[in-house]
């Protein structure tokens, strides 16, 4: 066996970071192509209403330009994700500000805002609703009917598919109800959504962008060109971060500018500005999490009944999937004798929601990890021990009935973060010095866990697929659909496939995202990158590898060159050769989607998150002053874009708790620009020490699990845990703003302090005896 | 139109464009160099920044009428024959470059900073990059380069 040097595990150089910090990476809205035009969207400006007429001003030279209606699309109109309820172009009615109604391009960009501002769309206004609330009251229906009405998913998530007894809930200690709230949050990814297109009546369609899942809207064109997959050629180009927000929402902006391509005759560059971006693209699903949970007076969890909403706008698009992983993600990581799940996801007349790293966990997370303290404060007990007496462990089964089989110990992680953070010291530092200061201190923390990949049998479903070529010039390259943009995919696959064939990294090529040369490897969501996809690139390179040295042009111990010559004889002898690995479901891993039990997930990250804030009662400004993040994420494939993956999740999930509010009026995002959108800067955060345990998964390459969304769960709650040791004033909604903490703080005695609601509680418990 | 003179990246341009065109326009269509990026618009994110007669400015903001005479530094003009200046080699081998989008704003702001402290505290660093927003990195592998390249030494 070749003694090849270790790579995985070591951090080799961003394999596209050169042309990044040259400034040579090519973003879509850096590419020009011959006599390419330019295209912008007319827009609903209200939240539901009938269009009564649509009239041009005839001050513009309308016959420059292109327009495109309903009425031009070839296929079906419709944006496929999970449903087909979400038209391409709205026809006769709009359900959202901001749905798209017509496209226009014209060769000269600067004409564009004048024209779309001089279409004239006159409504029949009809009533429009923006909450939850206002949705489950079902008195206007703005989508679906009967048991469906307003509602694009619901589950039931049963421990043993059996109700709770009622006798839990009369024998209990105590029992402890919650409401917990989270806001809508921007992607803010500093690229604007953007394409190019281009048709042709023989070839098809070609739309080039920035994305994260290029078959995904290969699938969109199909249905609203009514073309075979072959003739929808999907290229995706350096994309300038994209959190989830570039999952679903290329499908719609793909599909506009290649309806303007194939009208017009020539290519379409469609890119949107920031006002743009941010009023009418996807954000992350706003929450409501209602906890009822029985516990025993030494703190056992007996029984919980969660009642988890989120609000999906408009229309489904992923809000079903959003809704399955905040499902799952609801229990945490505690064993439950007995718990319950109702989830809904309710339509409003806002913009589509979308994903967003994390993808409903941080929601339900956020109302747990909030609710945990609750129940210590009530039961108690510090929010240590109490955890400490649920934490799930190896060999307990979760709330969807899955055997941990594989190593779990939160209760060392819990410990080494305590330590690592200094937290007992700072605990008993800052109650001793609170009282007599006018900057209020507090440390809080949150334990959670993250399922990597695709929810139940969504790996299955998906059969991902994965080549690994050789070049004419003898190097291997890979083929996948997984995209770049940001996280390190070109890099850990190189990595994986460099360990794997025995040779250097830079040895390793990666081929750019085009569906017309990669196979599906899936899309790039799900923190399942590292572990799936690069599961599967380790077992093509491993392949490959074997059949180079079956084909004896090839032996043991080569050497760089050996392996140049023998893939270059081989190409000679044999013609080209593609080594593939399709994915395959571990047998022991079952899913039923019906009872929404079994193996939701092949593994998980665990993580305990300790944050330190400071309350300033001047200011009602809460800062957090450190940060640490603890985590077990199986093997770390790259340790420096590992460790900055960790930090620019933990930075925009402060963001989502202390600084970004969107603020709606009438159905309008009002703050749709950065001036007026606060996402963190340098100069906001705080020191974020990161340290990573590492657990092999049997299921990932060399034993990687995935962290992609990880970070962006346990920060809030952690937030807001700590502000509550600061304040003791427990708020459970985010973005917790100034005022908001102003108001709470200023307010007279009996709402300053935490109602623990004794009239909801147990037969022992009351605010007295607490 | 009017006719605007100015250096770029060392080489004297003439160009001519309608005076208030932002000089972000002039760089990426008259001029090809599309290192500057458009991240708002409106001068919060960065993503914009050129130096011009040594100062860092978002190049969104700028009128082309305001560059004349001007000596303007992009993204560009940092590395001399393929060979990457300190900061472009510190943000590369530190993982201060996610997505890449805010990185060319990014560096130029870091070449700004090193110009006024050649050895910036935390604190200094965080205030001379907190123009430009970054959204993937939590600007912590940012920080790291930055020390990195105050170490290096890139006064030059």
């Amino acid at each position: 066996m070749a003694r090849t040097p270790q790579i995985v595990g070591q951090s080799p150089l961003r394999k596209e970071g050169k042309a990044k910090v040259l400034g040579r990476a090519q973003y879509v809205d850096d590419i020009t192509l011959p006599n390419m035009w330019f295209g912008a969207t007319v827009r609903s400006t209200i939240p539901r209403g009938r269009i009564t007429s649509i009239k041009f001003d005839p001050a513009i030279p309308w016959h420059e330009f292109t327009i495109v209606s309903a009425a031009d699309i070839p296929g079906e109109n419709t944006i496929v994700h999970l449903a087909k309820d979400h038209p391409c172009l709205a026809v006769t009615h709009v359900n959202h500000v901001e749905e798209p109604i017509l496209l226009l391009a014209h060769p000269d960009r600067a004409v564009l805002p004048a024209a779309v501002a001089a279409v004239h769309i006159a409504y029949e206004e009809l009533p429009a609703i923006y909450t939850i609330e206002e949705s489950e009251k079902k008195e206007h229906i703005i989508w679906g009917e009967g048991e469906t009405a307003n509602t694009f998913k619901t589950y039931l998530m049963q421990k043993n598919q059996t109700p709770i007894p009622d006798e839990i809930w009369q024998e209990a200690d105590f029992i402890v109800e919650g409401e917990y709230r989270t806001g809508a949050q921007e992607q803010l990814y500093i690229e604007n959504n953007g394409v190019i297109a281009e048709y042709d009546p023989e070839s098809g369609v070609t739309v080039r962008g920035s994305m994260q899942c290029p078959f995904y809207l290969v699938h969109a064109l199909t249905l609203v060109f009514n073309l075979p997959a072959e003739k929808c050629r999907v290229i995706q180009t350096e994309t300038g971060g994209a959190f989830g927000g570039k999952e679903d929402f290329p499908s719609v902006i793909g599909s506009h500018a290649a309806l303007l391509a194939m009208k017009s005759g020539h290519p379409v560059k469609l890119c949107y500005d920031r006002a743009e971006d941010m009023a009418a693209t996807t954000k992350r699903h706003p929450s409501r999490t209602r906890h009822r949970t029985a516990v025993s007076k030494d703190g056992k969890l007996l029984a919980g009944e969660i009642d988890f909403a989120i609000d999906g706008g408009a229309y489904a698009t992923l809000s079903p999937v959003v809704l399955s992983r905040g499902t799952i993600h609801a229990p945490g990581p505690y064993l439950w004798p007995h718990i319950t799940v109702r989830a809904k996801a309710m339509a409003t007349n806002i913009p589509p929601h979308g994903a967003f790293r994390g993808f409903g966990a941080p929601q339900s997370i956020f109302a747990l990890e909030r609710h945990m303290d609750k129940i210590a404060k009530t039961v108690g007990l510090t929010p240590e021990e109490l955890r400490r007496r649920n934490l799930l462990s190896t060999g307990d089964r979760t709330a969807t009935n899955q055997l941990l089989s594989d190593p779990v110990d939160m209760q060392h992680l819990l410990t080494k973060a305590l330590r690592d953070s200094n937290y007992h010291a700072k605990r008993r530092q800052f109650d001793h010095e609170n009282p007599t200061s006018t900057i209020k201190r507090g440390i809080g923390f949150a334990t959670f866990f993250h399922g990597a990949g695709f929810t139940g049998s969504g790996e299955r479903r998906l059969n991902s697929l994965v080549e690994i070529e050789l070049t004419p010039e003898g190097q291997p390259r890979i083929l996948v659909s997984s995209t770049e943009f940001g996280q390190g995919t070109n890099t850990i696959l190189c990595q994986i496939a460099a360990q794997t064939l025995h040779l250097p990294y830079d040895q390793i090529l990666i081929a750019q995202p085009d569906t017309t040369h990669v196979p599906n490897s899936g899309p790039t969501v799900a923190s399942r990158t590292a572990m799936i996809v690069g599961k599967l690139v380790e077992r093509a390179a491993q392949s490959l590898r074997n059949t180079l040295l079956a084909s004896s042009h090839l032996s043991d111990n080569y050497s760089t060159q050996d392996f140049r010559r023998a893939a270059l004889r081989f190409l000679a002898q044999h013609g080209p050769l593609k080594a593939e690995a399709r994915y395959e479901s571990p047998g022991n891993i079952f899913w039923d989607d019906e009872t929404y039990s079994g193996e939701a997930y092949p593994a998980y990250a665990w993580a305990v998150y300790v944050a330190e804030v400071a309350v300033d009662t001047t200011t009602y400004a809460a800062t957090v002053t450190s940060f640490h993040a603890l985590q077990e994420v199986g093997k770390v494939l790259h340790p420096i874009l590992a460790t900055g993956q960790i930090e620019g999740g933990i930075a925009q999930a402060i963001g989502y708790a202390l600084y970004e509010k969107c603020l709606w009026r009438n159905g309008h995002l009002t703050n749709n620009q950065m001036t007026n959108y606060i996402m963190p800067t340098s100069a906001d955060l705080p020191p974020i020490h990161v340290t990573f345990e590492e657990t092999p998964s049997p299921h990932g390459a060399f034993g990687a699990k995935g962290i992609g969304e990880l970070p962006m769960d346990g920060p809030a709650p952690a937030i807001l845990n700590a502000i509550e040791h600061a304040t003791n004033i427990a708020f459970n909604e985010i973005p917790l703003l100034p005022e908001d903490i102003f108001e709470r703080m200023t307010a007279t005695p009996d709402s300053g302090t935490e109602d623990l609601n004794p009239a909801i509680a147990g037969p022992v418990f009351s605010e007295a005896t607490a | 139109m009017t006719t605007i003179r100015c250096t770029v990246n060392g080489h004297e341009k003439t160009i001519e464009a309608p005076p208030m065109k932002r000089l972000l326009d002039v760089l990426r269509e008259d001029l090809q160099l599309t290192g500057a990026k458009e991240g708002c618009g409106e001068g919060e994110c960065g993503a914009c920044a050129v130096l011009m007669n040594g100062d860092l400015v978002n190049s969104c903001l700028i009128p082309a009428l305001q560059v004349e005479g001007a000596r303007i530094t992009t993204i560009e003009g940092l590395a001399i024959d393929e060979k990457l200046h300190p900061i472009q080699q510190c943000f590369l081998e530190e993982g201060g470059a996610q997505c890449g989008i805010c990185t060319p704003g990014m560096i130029l702001a870091t070449h700004h900073l090193l110009e006024k402290h050649t050895q910036p505290t935390l604190l200094q660093i965080q205030e001379g990059l907190n123009g430009n927003l970054c959204r993937c990195t939590g600007y912590m592998r940012i920080f790291e380069a930055v020390q990195q390249a105050s170490l290096v030494g890139t006064a030059k």
